[in-house]
Order: C-alpha cells, then sequence, then structure tokens
C-alpha cells in the first residue's frame, strides 16, 4: 500500500495543459478525451449486445 | 384506483407491461458496480493522481510582483479598484448586475460589507507598532478633509505610472502627495512580510475561516489574474470548465462556459446575470420535460430507443 | 386491545401507506421485466456506487482535515481518489442521463421520478462547486473569486459567501452530502415503486384510439 503512496503518479499531469482552439471552441485535450469517451460509451451502450437472451427467452414461455 | 377511458398519448403514458420477467438479483449488481467502479477510481488515482497548485499569498504576490501589488493597494485606497466599486453585496459605490428591471443583488442590498480604502490599507497600517513616520502619515491622513485626500491621490495616482520598485521600497516621484506615499510605501513591506495576509484574516478574531478580505484584495490585482490566464482559467478561455496543467476539469460545465463566449453575454456590464438567468431557465426546462408537449416528443421521433429495446421489438414481432 | 384505535395510529397508517406502495418484493425484487435487455441499464447503477465511492473517499479526507491532502503523500492519494471518483460520478450520471431521456422515462406516471433525477444532478453540481472552492490552494482561490460574480448576480452571494472557506466546506460536506442523498433515496424509490419504463409501442402495432389507464 505505501508503494502506491509513493508513487504520487505514474503519468503525472502537472506540465502545461495542452489546448484545442476550433473557430471561437477553445478546449482542453483533458475534457475533450473525457467528452469523447461520453459520447463513445453512451454508442457503445446502446449497440452492444446485452448477455443473457436464452434466459429472458424461456421467461416469455 | 380508479379508470377512465381516453385517448393514449404515447410520450405521456406506458403501455402496461403484460410480458414476462426474468430473473434479476438487485444486490449482486450493485455489488458489481461498487467493486467496478472503486477499481476504476483506485486505477485512475494511482495513474493520474490530482492537481495541487499552492495557493497564492498576499507576501508571495507582493514579492513577485511589488509594483501590481503597490498599484492595487493605491486603487483600494482611492476607492478604484474592482471590490471599491462593485457595488451589492460588498459596498454601494457600484451598479449592481440587473436582468432588465431584476436588481436582484441591489434589492437584497450590502449584506458583506467591505471599505477598500479602511479594511485593506488604513485599519491594517494601524496595527504595525513603533512605526513613528506611518504614525505621523497615519495622524495626517485622518486629519485631512475629503478635498485635500482627494488631491493627494489624484497627484500619486497621475505620478504612479512611472512608479518603481528600488532597494525595497516603492518609489514614486510626487511632492504633492502628502502621507500617500509612506502609507503606500509600507502596506507593500507588510505585504512583504506576511503580516498582511495576517492580518485581513485576524480582523475577523483569533479563529476564522473567512478569506473574503485576502480574496478580494488578492483578486484586484493582475497576479492572479495573470497565473490563471497561463493556466488556461480565465472565462474567455472556457475556463470554468479547466482544471490546472492537464487535469480534466469540470466538462458538465460545457453550457454555463459558452455564454460566457459569446455577446450580449461578453459583452454586458450585467453577464454574469444574464448567464445565470439563461442557465435558470435552461435548467427548469428539463426539469419540466414530461410537462412540455414538442419537447417530450423528441426521444418518440429520434428513435434511439429502438436500439436500447431492439430484442423485445425483435421477439413482438416475432410472436404470433 | 382496542384494533380501532390502533388502525388510527400515525405509526399504523404510515406502515401500511409504505407496505402497499412498497412491499418488500418491490423494495428488493428478484425478478425484472424482460425488456431490460440493455447496457444502457447499468448507468443508474453505476452512478449510484460512483455516489458511494465520493462519499467513502470523503469520510476519509474527513478524517484528518481540510489541510490533510496538501502535506501528506497519504492524503494526496485520497484527494486523487476523491477528485477521479467525482469525474466518473458525473460521467456516469451524463449518460444515465441521455439514456432515460431517449427513453422518455418518465411516461407512465413516472414524472417525479425524473424530476428527482433533475433535481439530484443539479444538487450535484453545487455540491461539486464547493468541493472545487474548498480545496484551500490555488485552484479554489481562482474558482471562487470568479464563481462570486455570478452568484453575486443573483443575490445569493450576501449570504452564500464563496470566499468563506468554513461555510463552503460546511455546505460541501454537510449540507449538500444530505441534499444528495435523501434526493438519491427518492429517486431509487420512486423507480422501485413505480417499475422501469416500459418500451414505446411498435410502430408496427395498431395505433391505439382508446385505452384504460390507470390513474
Amino acid at each position: 500500500m505505501a508503494f502506491l503512496f509513493s508513487i504520487a503518479a505514474l503519468v503525472p499531469l502537472n506540465s502545461k495543459g495542452h489546448y484545442i482552439h476550433w473557430h471561437f471552441i477553445d478546449i482542453s485535450v483533458a475534457n475533450l478525451i473525457v467528452i469523447v469517451l461520453i459520447v463513445v460509451t453512451f454508442i457503445a451502450a446502446l449497440l452492444a449486445p446485452f448477455p443473457g437472451r436464452r434466459r429472458r427467452k424461456e421467461s416469455h414461455e | 384506483m380508479s379508470t377512465r377511458t381516453r385517448g393514449f398519448r404515447p410520450d405521456v403514458d406506458a403501455p402496461e407491461w403484460k410480458g414476462g420477467h426474468s430473473p434479476y438479483d438487485i444486490i449482486k449488481e450493485g455489488t458489481i458496480a461498487l467493486l467496478v467502479i472503486a477499481l476504476l477510481t483506485l486505477l485512475l488515482a494511482v495513474i493520474f493522481g490530482s492537481p495541487d497548485e499552492s495557493a497564492i499569498t498576499i507576501k508571495k504576490w507582493s514579492n513577485a510582483d511589488p509594483i501590481d501589488f503597490a498599484t492595487t493597494a493605491l486603487s483600494e485606497l482611492n476607492g478604484t479598484s474592482t471590490t471599491a466599486t462593485y457595488g451589492a453585496p460588498y459596498n454601494h459605490n457600484g451598479p449592481s448586475q440587473h436582468i432588465g428591471p431584476l436588481q436582484l443583488a441591489k434589492w437584497v442590498g450590502v449584506r458583506i460589507p467591505i471599505n477598500t480604502a479602511q479594511d485593506f490599507v488604513l485599519n491594517p497600517l494601524g496595527v504595525l507598532p513603533n512605526q513613528p513616520v506611518l504614525d505621523t502619515a497615519l495622524k495626517t491622513w485622518k486629519r485631512a478633509n475629503a478635498t485635500t485626500k482627494s488631491a493627494w491621490l489624484n497627484a500619486y495616482t497621475n505620478a504612479s505610472t512611472k512608479m518603481t520598485f528600488v532597494n525595497g521600497n516603492v518609489l514614486v516621484k510626487t511632492s504633492t502627495s502628502g502621507p500617500v506615499p509612506v502609507m503606500i510605501n509600507d502596506l507593500t513591506m507588510m505585504a512583504r512580510s506576511g503580516a498582511l495576509d495576517q492580518d485581513l484574516l485576524n480582523g475577523n478574531g483569533f479563529y476564522t475561516t473567512d478569506y473574503t478580505e485576502p480574496l478580494l484584495f488578492l483578486s484586484d490585482g493582475q497576479y492572479l489574474g495573470n497565473l490563471a490566464t497561463e493556466q488556461h482559467l480565465s472565462g474567455d478561455q472556457w475556463g470554468m470548465m479547466n482544471e490546472t496543467g492537464n487535469y480534466p476539469g469540470q466538462s458538465w460545465l460545457w453550457l454555463y462556459t459558452f455564454w460566457y463566449q459569446i455577446p450580449p453575454f461578453n459583452t454586458s456590464a450585467s453577464g454574469d446575470a444574464l448567464v445565470w438567468g439563461v442557465m435558470m431557465l435552461l435548467s427548469a426546462v428539463l426539469l419540466f420535460v414530461p410537462l412540455i408537449p414538442g419537447l417530450r416528443s423528441i426521444p418518440r421521433r429520434l428513435k434511439i430507443y429502438r436500439l436500447i429495446w431492439r430484442e423485445h421489438y425483435r421477439d413482438s414481432a416475432g410472436s404470433p | 386491545m382496542n384494533n380501532a384505535e390502533i388502525d388510527r395510529q400515525w405509526t399504523t397508517r404510515l406502515r401500511r401507506r409504505v407496505e402497499g406502495k412498497l412491499p418488500p418484493e418491490k423494495l428488493l425484487p428478484d425478478t425484472q421485466p424482460s425488456y431490460v435487455a440493455s447496457w444502457i441499464y447499468v448507468f443508474g447503477v453505476a452512478t449510484l456506487a460512483s455516489l458511494g465511492v465520493v462519499i467513502a473517499t470523503g469520510c476519509i479526507l474527513a478524517l484528518r482535515g481540510p489541510q490533510w491532502w496538501h502535506g501528506s503523500p497519504y492524503g494526496h492519494f485520497v484527494n486523487s481518489l476523491h477528485l477521479w471518483s467525482v469525474e466518473i460520478f458525473f460521467f456516469t450520471m451524463v449518460i444515465h442521463l441521455w439514456g432515460k431521456f431517449a427513453m422518455a422515462a418518465w411516461r407512465g406516471g413516472r414524472t417525479l421520478t425524473w424530476m428527482t433525477g433533475v433535481i439530484t444532478f443539479l444538487t450535484s453540481i453545487a455540491a461539486a462547486f464547493t468541493g472545487y472552492a474548498s480545496q484551500s490552494n490555488f485552484d479554489s482561490q481562482w474558482i471562487t473569486t470568479q464563481a462570486k460574480d455570478g452568484i453575486n448576480a443573483t443575490g445569493a452571494g450576501a449570504y452564500f459567501n464563496v470566499l468563506n472557506l468554513g461555510q463552503m466546506l460546511m455546505w460541501h460536506i454537510v449540507l449538500l452530502p444530505i441534499a444528495a442523498v435523501l434526493l438519491t433515496a427518492l429517486h431509487v424509490l420512486m423507480v422501485r415503486i413505480k417499475g422501469v419504463v416500459p418500451p414505446f409501442e411498435d410502430s408496427a402495432s395498431p395505433a391505439r384510439e382508446s385505452l384504460p389507464v390507470s390513474e
């Protein structure tokens, strides 16, 4: 456990922030990654097959 | 339970489910969710850590940029600083923000009274012991009338454009500013020693957790704002969403931040009031979506639900 | 024993009302409608779990006080856990919100479920803000000196002083967590009482002209 604390961070993000400018939009790379991940996760949740289909079909019959 | 027959409204009513049920272990689901989220949190914390940029003290500020400090101190004394001219809730010296006839801040009034000349300059200088030159300057200031004070301040302000900082002293070439040069120079020395940080807090007693005065003083200068701009945290840099360094910030504030980038929000003196008004309106719309025809039809028209319930629709289509 | 008197008691009436609305098999069900078959459904419980981790890590931070994390690597690590659990909390809550909108989950008498969800979302934003205000570092100095202008403009700044660390900290660790937990509990109980919203009628089915609708 002490090992975890002594690391502080494997990939510390304390260096100068990176930003993307597009027209009047100015967004940090970090925030953009988070937002993209939210959208990707949402789409994945909609599309990914959900297990247990056979069990649900049996409950119908 | 009473029943009556009326038209089925697909965006308001839900059909009664007469289909099957499948086994569901709610406790197991909750436990797995907790474990997964806890592990993910642990992973992110170990990999990325969290930011902790040290707070800026008035001592740090005045040592890093004594001219900015002294200029700000002057603006507190001559009543031209942002705090001095803010209006409610700090004082009556400025027009508060409004949305049309709604002047909410003004109507609530001055509840956190701040007199910048007294609270940020004169009172702190008054606590310094064994300062005969300063004591004389303060007495001279106190005895003078408003016209005299104004003349001294104007003379010093005009000359302060060529302010320098030499051998630990703030130097402004003026001979008609009365006690003002001594007061500004001594306040700068007090700030550089750290004593001003403490005095602005202890004005409220030994124990305090209220940082209103030092924070207002700090934010009246350029130093804090310049550091924030370097970190991309300014309002016109979409700063409300951002965090220091490369850390993700508050992406959920994207819409609140957006308004500050466009007129009239970024040009109006009541820009904050306008943004808050718009956001409260939009929050109310989100809250009342189920009751707003048109808006509540969007899900049915978008048809994303067909992906969510595709198994159900497939099975229903297949059944006799 | 006078049964009529017992029937009239507040305790008896409340217990019967609760039992009627939320019998044990509804509170802790062992089945769910078979249309609940999508990964989108896990984001509600994921949000709940994230809230649990946020509160747990916040409690650990509270053990050693608000300055602990500045000087201790252990404290800083717990702060990192707290920050990332908050990021995950909002991540999962937003996906949950999008999913519930896509399902028009307010249908069938579930308007209050939707509304408690939105109010919880807004309360969470306030809780996060007071958390950022309580960091006692450069970030909190900047955030509070900027945010004060918006809050002052509403008139609330006269009483909700974001520059007052003590006030912000107490709102963050007492008032807003209580509000968030109560609202979340209400929201979840409503889901249990009303059940998960059924699918839209298939457009291939004949259009309904009139139907019995329970009130």
